[in-house]
């Protein structure tokens, strides 16, 4: 049986499908809630152990990319050769950056602002469940840049 | 060695748990998930403007919300299992906040993401773009976060 799979590529979309079906949505929800959770135990949430990083007083957020780049990196790999769809249909999608100058200007300014708070946008929405209301600023903040970036964008 | 002042072992297993739930995403759907896009593709509920209607954006509004709803839900259900009972205040002032996260947003759109985005997914599917744009946040962020400190102060 291994042959007959292997010899049947995965169906791999390089086009971003509407995806708003219940199973879907709660998959993302729970996906989501482990992220959540993964931010939260890692004190990610915490904008003060983030500059403490930033300042080099503590590299645990390395600990932190790291294991998630390395869990990230082999389901990339394993789920499209294991499975010829996702779980739930549809197709297994691929993060397509594209080298432009925008990539990293953009980098540059989101640098300087994670620099100033230490807070970046998972974490900012995440800090909410945890009771840290203050956050709402940094969403507010988050939210209007990014209106303020598609409203100049060039369609 | 590496400073670590509160040690090591639950910033690994929250890694883990972050990677978990980016693959269970992807092993459930096919979807990948970085954080930042939920920022401009909820702003597509209620801006006609083509560039939030592009099906990127449009198209992908509903999961994303239901993503970020799921951060909140993780770290409630973290805060009531390990929370000790007192919320996790923030010292950040509101407005250091707000405009840091003016330059956060604006920046890591313009980008396309974030250290989740271009962090956790790019790296993890070996992004020559994503590692670059890494690089070039870490390398602002410390020189902002540090050059703040001598201003302001800790």
């Amino acid at each position: 049986m291994a042959t007959s799979r292997s010899s049947v590529p995965p169906v791999v979309s390089s086009t971003v499908p509407t995806v708003s079906a219940l199973p879907q949505l709660l998959a993302a929800l729970a996906a989501g809630a482990l992220f959540g959770f993964g931010l939260a135990l890692s004190t990610m949430i915490r904008p003060e152990i983030v500059l403490g990083f930033l300042r080099f007083e503590d590299m645990g957020l390395l600990f932190v990319l790291g294991a998630a780049v390395v869990v990230t990196f082999v389901a990339y790999r394993v789920a499209p050769r294991l499975l010829r769809r996702p779980v739930l249909g549809g197709a297994f999608g691929t993060h397509q950056a594209t080298m432009e100058r925008s990539t990293i200007i953009g980098a540059a300014i989101f640098g300087v602002g994670w620099g100033v708070t230490g807070v970046c946008p998972g974490p900012a929405i995440a800090g909410l469940g945890a009771g840290s209301y203050e956050l709402v600023f940094a969403v507010a903040g988050i939210a209007l840049g990014a209106l303020v970036q598609g409203a100049t964008a060039r369609d | 060695m590496l400073p670590l002042p509160f040690g090591w072992t639950h910033y690994l297993a929250g890694g883990l748990c972050i990677g978990a739930g980016v693959a269970l995403l992807y092993v459930l759907t096919g979807l990948v998930g970085g954080m930042s896009s939920v920022y401009s593709s909820t702003w597509s509920y209620l801006v006609r403007r083509p560039f939030f209607q592009q099906p990127t954006l449009a198209g992908s509004r509903d999961w994303r919300l239901a993503y970020a709803a799921g951060l909140i839900l993780g770290a409630a259900t973290w805060w009531l299992l390990f929370g000790n009972g007192a919320r996790v205040a923030v010292s950040i002032p509101w407005w250091q906040l707000f405009g840091g996260g003016l330059l956060v947003g604006y920046g890591a759109r313009l980008s396309r993401g974030c250290t989740s985005g271009h962090g956790i997914c790019g790296l993890g599917s070996l992004q020559l773009p994503s590692l670059l744009a890494v690089l070039t946040f870490m390398a602002t962020a410390f020189v902002t976060a540090n050059v703040t400190t001598r201003l302001f102060g800790s």
